[in-house]
């Protein structure tokens, strides 16, 4: 089960701002846990950030990418209202997502 | 402030010093603490902390959501920015996590042994006590500090709490104010503010509990006192003993009027 | 034709018959592909992820896996980010590219050890922009590469990663 994602999208200035937190160890497989075994890889690989069910941010990731990723995306234009929604995809399969309206 | 570069040179290396002065490496670091409060993980934890305030739990299948924070039971809003406080109900002056872990017993029925089991938790599982602070924390946002200071307890606490920052003890004869104390001290590249003057313990009260990206872990402030008392090389304190929740009104008090930025995010 | 009447079991598509393949090849084909996905797991479907590319063990190997070996220096890519990170776990970085046609940017850290972190594909409606969080092993020079209309442009920042005290 997923931790919680939280996402906010606000209007200013004719661009929507879209910043997205992520609950996600982002485990490299170079770490080693309390017992000294190699905690394996397991990191988000793909986000995709869509405006009214049309996609227009593909992301590929890598463990590179800090653990509990945050992401701020800008999309032109949009209305207040506007449906954002953010999904993400892992090396498991797992997956999570969240959706707000533009602020 | 060249006894400062020479530290700063033997411990960062030459080649850092020649490109970079101290200043501007002040500077940097500011821009860095900035750039990532504004991408931080920690409302993560407030999502978390909201879910636990409204889950029944313990003997008495109830959630957190009548408990009183010191503004009446179950006003969250505010209620962070006034405490530490003194609560008529235990008789005693009480911080945020000492004032879960109470209500937690009178409200939920559960037992202290069960309830404190695991009040300091890990990257990839945070503490109740953690996610329930940062929470409530949260929801003082933009207010002003203003800890309890007119009760005789209130006062009491502030009196011990500003005594056992001076206070040298253990086996290194340390007290709060060997780091904490003397204006320009530095472990590493982290500046230690002078806690005992409004003007450094200002934006320290106003930003905590706080997310650790070094460790990725949600801290409070009953662990930053736990944590330095081990750093002193002295027994840790209970959870919630009547030293820390002392110490923090003290450092609390000392930081008042500054108003409260929200979880913040720490090294 | 069959008691079924041709149809499949499978995703409800009508087989075609053998007179109707020979005509049809182009149906043929798109059957076969509507089959091949409707007997495929969920995860095969997940979007594409540049194996090779976040593999590659230098930012030069990840770049000529991603097309884009000699990019041009452009100060139309910019990066915002701190010179100095108290802690190299989370690094925050903020790109735009002004370069006009930007439909994607890479982003690697030269001295991870596998240095691509990221490329965002951006499509209408997104500005090419965004701001994330890297993990630094060490002091590094951060890369980004934006392309556009076919061609690629680089800017690079240094970030020196420090050791941080005792935390608070």
């Amino acid at each position: 089960m997923a931790g919680p994602m939280k996402m906010r999208a606000t209007l200013s200035g004719g661009v929507t701002d879209v910043r997205v937190l992520m609950t996600h160890p982002m485990e490299t497989g170079q770490r080693k846990d309390p017992d000294g075994k190699l905690v394996p890889l397991h990191f988000i690989q793909n986000v995709t950030l869509k405006v009214n069910g049309k996609t227009v941010v593909e992301s590929q990731i890598s463990q590179g990418i800090s653990r509990n990723p945050v992401f701020t995306f800008r999309i032109k234009g949009g209305a207040k209202g506007d449906r954002i929604e953010v999904s993400w995809i892992d090396n498991h399969g797992e997956t999570n997502q969240t959706e707000t309206a533009v602020a | 402030m060249k006894k400062f570069l020479g530290f700063f040179c033997v411990v960062a290396g030459a080649a850092f010093c020649n490109s970079l002065p101290a200043q501007d490496a002040k500077k940097e670091i500011q821009r860095y603490r900035e750039m990532v409060a504004e991408g931080s993980p920690a409302e993560l934890f407030e999502v978390e902390g909201e879910a636990l305030w409204k889950k029944p739990q313990g003997p008495n299948k109830v959630s957190l959501e009548k408990c009183d924070l010191g503004l009446g039971a179950g006003v969250v809003k505010g209620a962070y920015a006034r405490l530490p406080r003194y609560f008529k109900d235990a008789d005693r002056v009480m911080d945020l996590e000492t004032r879960l872990l109470h209500c937690m017993g009178t409200l939920q029925g559960r037992k202290r042994e069960e309830a404190a089991a695991r009040v300091f938790g890990s990257a990839d599982r945070p503490s109740e006590m953690e996610s329930l602070s940062a929470y409530i924390a949260a929801q003082s946002r933009g207010m002003k500090m203003a800890p309890g200071l007119s009760h005789p307890k209130e006062k009491e606490a502030y009196a011990m709490g500003r005594a056992v920052y001076f206070h040298r003890a253990g086996a290194w004869d340390f007290s709060c104010a060997s780091c904490h104390g003397d204006e320009g001290k530095r472990i590493r590249m982290q500046d230690l503010p002078v806690l005992y003057k409004p003007e450094h313990a200002r934006p320290v009260v106003s930003t905590w509990p706080a997310y650790r990206v070094s460790t990725s872990q949600f801290i409070t402030l009953q662990w930053r006192m736990n944590n330095c008392y081990q750093q002193m090389r002295m027994p840790e304190p209970d959870f919630g003993s009547d030293t820390t929740v002392a110490l923090i009104l003290f450092l609390t008090a000392t930081g008042k009027g500054e108003p409260y930025r929200g979880p913040g995010t720490k090294r | 034709m069959g008691a079924n009447q041709g149809y499949s079991a499978v995703g409800g598509d009508r087989i075609p018959t053998s007179r109707e393949m020979r005509i049809n090849p182009i149906r043929r084909s798109l059957v076969a592909v509507l089959a091949a996905i409707a007997l495929k797991p969920f995860a095969a479907l997940a979007a594409a992820w540049n194996k090779d590319g976040f593999g590659a063990k230098t930012a030069a190997d990840a770049l000529k896996i991603l097309g884009a070996s000699n990019p041009v220096a452009s100060r139309d890519v910019v990066i915002e980010a701190p010179q100095i990170a108290e802690n190299g776990a989370v690094v925050p970085i903020e790109i735009t590219s002004n370069v006009p046609g930007t439909t994607s940017i890479a982003v690697l850290i030269d001295k991870n050890p596998f240095p691509l972190v990221g490329k965002f594909d951006f499509m209408e409606g997104a500005l090419p922009f965004v701001k994330l969080n890297a993990k630094l092993g060490e002091t590094s020079e951060v890369r980004v590469v934006a392309e556009a209309l076919g061609k690629h442009y680089v800017a690079t920042q240094e970030i020196k990663v420090t050791i941080g005290g005792c935390g608070g």
